[in-house]
C-alpha cells in the first residue's frame, strides 16, 4: 500500500497540479496578509475561501484522478495485489498531497508574518485541521461517486452536484426550514442539521472560535455549550473523522463487489 | 478707639479662621465621630494613618474631611460608612472599605443627601455595596476617585457612582470596576460625565434614565456585562467615548431606548456584540463614529424616526445594520462601509453607486435568530448578492447614496 501511496503521490507531484495548488495558496496567503496585515482578520477571510474551495478542489481532484488513472489501476489489478491496498494507496496519495499543498501553502506566509507571536495561532491551526479534514472527506466522497459511475461525464456531473449540494443547496434548505418552522424550538434541530454536513460543521467550528459566538443569543448558548467545551470539540472532531471513515468504508465495500 | 477696633478685628478673624482637627489612633480624638462632634462649619478634619472601624458616621456640618496616606475607614461589612447631609463639604484622600450588603437598605460608602456645592475627590473605595450614593443634591463634583468591588451577580451588588434626583453634577476621571452598574444616573440633569473609566462591571458600565441635558465625553466603557444603557432621556450629548469589548449574548456597546434630540459623535465602538441598539429613538445625529469589528454595528428596532447617520466608519462588522421594519425614516449619508464593493470613477472619494447596509441575511436573522448559524456560508452570500441587485425584503429606500471610499475618522 505504501508503494502505491508513494507512486500516486509522486504522480501528482509530477503532474504539477499540486504545485499549482500549492502556489495558489501561497499567493493567497501572502496577498491576504499584505492587504490586511492583521493575522486575525486574515483568518476569517481565509475561512470563507477554505470552506468553499477545499471541498471543490478535493472533489475535482478525486474524480479526475480516478478516471485518469483508470487504465493503470486496471493494470495493477491484474497483479497479485490486494484491491483494497491499491485504492487506499491512491486515496491517501491524493488526500495527503492536497493537504500538504494547503498546509504548506498557507503555513509559510503566515509563519513569515509572525503567526507564532500572534494570538491567532490556535484559530489558524484549527483552520488548517478543518481544511485537511475537508480534503480527506471530499476526496473520499468523490472516489465513491467515481467508483459507482462508469461514465466519466456523469461521474463528473454527480461529483460537482454533490459539492454544490453540500456547499450551497443544503444551507438553502436549512435556512428555508428554519424560517418555515420558526415557531418551534430550533436549537436542537440546527445543531443536528450542522452535523450532517461537513462543510457546515467546519464553518461553525471555526466561527464559534471567531465572531459568531456572542451573536447567537439563546441558540448561541446551546451551540457554545456544545462546541465550546472540550467535549464538544472532541465530539465534532470525531464526527469529522466519521465523515472520513464512512465514505472510505463504502469505497472498500464497493470494491469487493465491483467488476472491473 | 482704634486699638479697640483692631482687637475686635483680630478676635473676629481668629473666630472665623477654621480650625484643623486631627484624628489619630493615639490622639485625644481617636474617632471620626468624635471629631465631627467637636467640629464646626468650615473646619478641617484630618485623619492620620490607621484603620478606623466606624459605621454610620453622620456628617451634618460643612467640614473638609481628608486623610493622609494609609488612613482607612473600615465598615466591617456592617452597614454604610459616611452619611452626609450638609452643604459645602469636601471629602478627599481617604480610603473606605468593607461596606455591608443589604437587600432592603442602600448601604453606601459615601451617602450624600440633599447637599449643595460639595466635592468628593481622590477617595478610594473597595469592597463596597454602593459606592458614592447621591440623592437630591446639586452642584457636586466627584473627581478622580477609584471605586471597586467584587460583585458576582446583580441581585446582591450595588452601583458605583449612583446619583438620583440631582442636577449640575460633575463626574470626572473616576475609575469604577467590579460593581453592578459603574455609573448610574436617574433624574439627573445638566450634568457632565467625562474621562471616566468604567470596566468589568456586572451589568452596565453607564446606566442612565430620565436624565436630560447631560453631556458624556472621553469616557471608556470596557468589558461590562451589558455595556451601556441609556433610556428615557432628552438632549444628551455623547462624544469621544470608547465602548469596547462588551461581548456576550445580551451585550450592547450602547443601548438607546426612548431617547430624543441627542448628539452622538466621535465615539468608538469596538468588538461589541451590538454596537448601538436603538429602540424608539428619534432625532438623533450619529456623526463621525467608528464601528470596528462588532457583531452588529447598529440594530434598529421599531419606532426610530429622523435619525441621521453621517460620516461614520463601519469597519469589518459581521453585520452592518439590522432593521426590522420596511418603513424607513432614517438617513444614511456619507458613511464609509468596509463592505462596499462599488467604484469611484470620477475619483472624488465618493462611491458612484449607493450602498445598501441592510442585507437580506440580517433581515432573516431578525425574524429567525437561529438562522445565524448560517453566517458566512456560501448560500448566504449568494442570497445577499441577489437581494443587493434587486431588493425585495429589505427597505429599498434604505441606502447610503454617497458612500465614502476611504476611512473618515482614522484617529483609532
Amino acid at each position: 500500500m505504501l508503494k502505491i501511496l508513494k507512486y500516486s503521490f509522486y504522480d501528482l507531484m509530477r503532474s504539477r497540479w499540486s504545485y499549482v495548488y500549492f502556489l495558489f495558496y501561497l499567493l493567497l496567503g501572502f496577498v491576504l496578509l499584505f492587504l490586511n496585515n492583521d493575522v486575525n482578520k486574515a483568518v476569517i477571510t481565509l475561512m470563507n475561501i477554505i470552506i468553499v474551495l477545499t471541498p471543490l478542489i478535493g472533489t475535482i481532484f478525486g474524480v479526475m484522478y480516478y478516471y485518469n488513472s483508470k487504465e493503470f489501476t486496471e493494470l495493477l489489478l491484474a497483479q497479485p495485489i490486494n484491491r483494497k491496498k491499491i485504492f487506499m494507496g491512491q486515496y491517501l496519495g491524493i488526500s495527503i498531497s492536497l493537504t500538504l499543498s494547503l498546509v504548506l501553502g498557507l503555513g509559510i506566509p503566515f509563519v513569515l508574518y509572525g503567526l507564532f507571536k500572534s494570538a491567532a495561532i490556535f484559530n489558524f491551526g484549527l483552520l488548517l485541521v478543518v481544511g485537511s479534514f475537508l480534503n480527506f472527506i471530499f476526496v473520499a466522497l468523490s472516489y465513491n461517486i467515481a467508483l459507482s459511475t462508469e461514465n466519466k461525464i456523469k461521474g463528473f456531473g454527480y461529483a460537482i452536484l454533490m459539492w454544490l449540494f453540500l456547499a450551497v443547496i443544503y444551507d438553502g434548505v436549512f435556512l428555508i426550514s428554519l424560517v418555515m418552522f420558526d415557531e418551534y424550538p430550533l436549537d436542537k434541530f440546527s445543531l443536528i442539521a450542522t452535523m450532517f454536513n461537513p462543510i457546515d460543521l467546519s464553518r461553525i467550528l471555526i466561527l464559534l472560535k471567531l465572531d459568531i459566538s456572542a451573536l447567537l443569543g439563546y441558540t448561541g448558548a446551546v451551540f457554545r455549550k456544545f462546541f465550546g467545551t472540550n467535549l464538544g470539540m472532541v465530539l465534532s472532531m470525531s464526527i469529522l473523522i466519521l465523515w472520513v471513515i464512512i465514505p472510505v468504508t463504502r469505497i472498500n465495500f464497493k470494491l469487493k463487489n465491483k467488476d472491473f | 478707639m482704634k486699638k479697640v477696633t483692631f482687637f475686635f478685628l483680630l478676635f473676629s478673624i481668629t473666630l472665623l479662621q477654621a480650625k484643623k482637627i486631627e484624628v489619630c489612633k493615639s490622639c485625644e480624638i481617636s474617632t471620626i465621630k468624635k471629631a465631627l462632634e467637636l467640629a464646626e462649619n468650615g473646619d478641617e478634619i484630618f485623619i492620620k494613618k490607621g484603620v478606623y472601624k466606624e459605621n454610620d458616621i453622620e456628617v451634618n456640618k460643612a467640614v473638609t474631611i481628608s486623610g493622609e496616606e494609609g488612613s482607612i475607614i473600615d465598615g466591617s461589612f456592617k452597614s454604610g460608612v459616611l452619611h452626609i447631609t450638609s452643604d459645602n463639604f469636601v471629602l478627599k484622600n481617604i480610603k473606605i472599605i468593607n461596606v455591608g450588603v443589604s437587600y432592603t437598605k442602600d448601604f453606601a460608602a459615601v451617602k450624600v443627601v440633599k447637599c449643595k456645592n460639595f466635592t468628593i475627590q481622590n477617595i478610594v473605595l473597595d469592597q463596597i455595596f454602593f459606592g458614592i450614593l447621591i440623592e437630591k443634591s446639586h452642584y457636586g463634583k466627584i473627581i478622580g476617585n477609584k471605586l471597586s468591588s467584587t460583585a458576582k451577580d446583580e441581585a446582591n451588588s450595588g452601583n458605583g457612582i449612583h446619583i438620583w434626583h440631582s442636577s449640575n453634577m460633575i463626574v470626572d476621571s473616576n475609575e469604577v470596576f467590579g460593581m453592578r452598574d459603574g455609573i448610574y444616573f436617574e433624574f439627573v440633569t445638566e450634568s457632565k460625565v467625562h474621562n471616566n473609566n468604567s470596566h468589568n462591571n456586572v451589568r452596565y458600565g453607564l446606566h442612565f434614565m430620565f436624565s436630560n441635558n447631560d453631556t458624556y465625553y472621553k469616557n471608556i466603557f470596557k468589558n461590562n456585562g451589558a455595556g451601556v444603557a441609556v433610556m428615557f432621556s432628552k438632549f444628551i450629548t455623547m462624544y469621544q467615548n470608547k465602548f469596547l469589548d462588551n461581548w456576550g449574548s445580551a451585550s450592547y456597546g450602547l443601548l438607546l431606548k426612548e431617547i430624543y434630540d441627542t448628539q452622538i459623535y466621535d465615539n468608538l465602538f469596538q468588538e461589541n456584540t451590538i454596537g448601538i441598539k436603538g429602540e424608539g429613538c428619534t432625532r438623533i445625529n450619529y456623526k463621525n463614529n467608528t464601528f470596528l469589528r462588532n457583531g452588529w454595528a447598529i440594530k434598529i428596532a421599531g419606532a426610530c424616526y429622523t435619525n441621521i447617520f453621517e460620516k461614520n466608519d463601519f469597519m469589518h462588522n459581521s453585520l452592518d445594520l439590522a432593521y426590522n421594519t420596511k418603513v424607513n425614516d432614517n438617513k444614511f449619508e456619507n458613511n464609509h462601509w468596509s463592505e462596499y464593493t462599488g467604484y469611484d470613477l470620477d475619483k472624488d472619494g465618493v462611491g458612484d453607486i449607493p450602498y445598501r447596509p441592510v442585507k437580506l441575511f440580517s433581515y432573516v436573522v431578525n425574524k429567525t435568530p437561529e438562522a445565524l448559524v448560517l453566517l458566512r456560508s456560501l448560500f448566504v452570500d449568494i442570497i445577499n448578492f441577489s437581494e443587493k441587485v434587486s431588493p425585495v425584503f429589505t427597505p429599498d429606500d434604505l441606502m447610503d447614496k454617497k458612500p465614502i471610499m476611504n476611512r473618515i475618522n482614522d484617529r483609532f
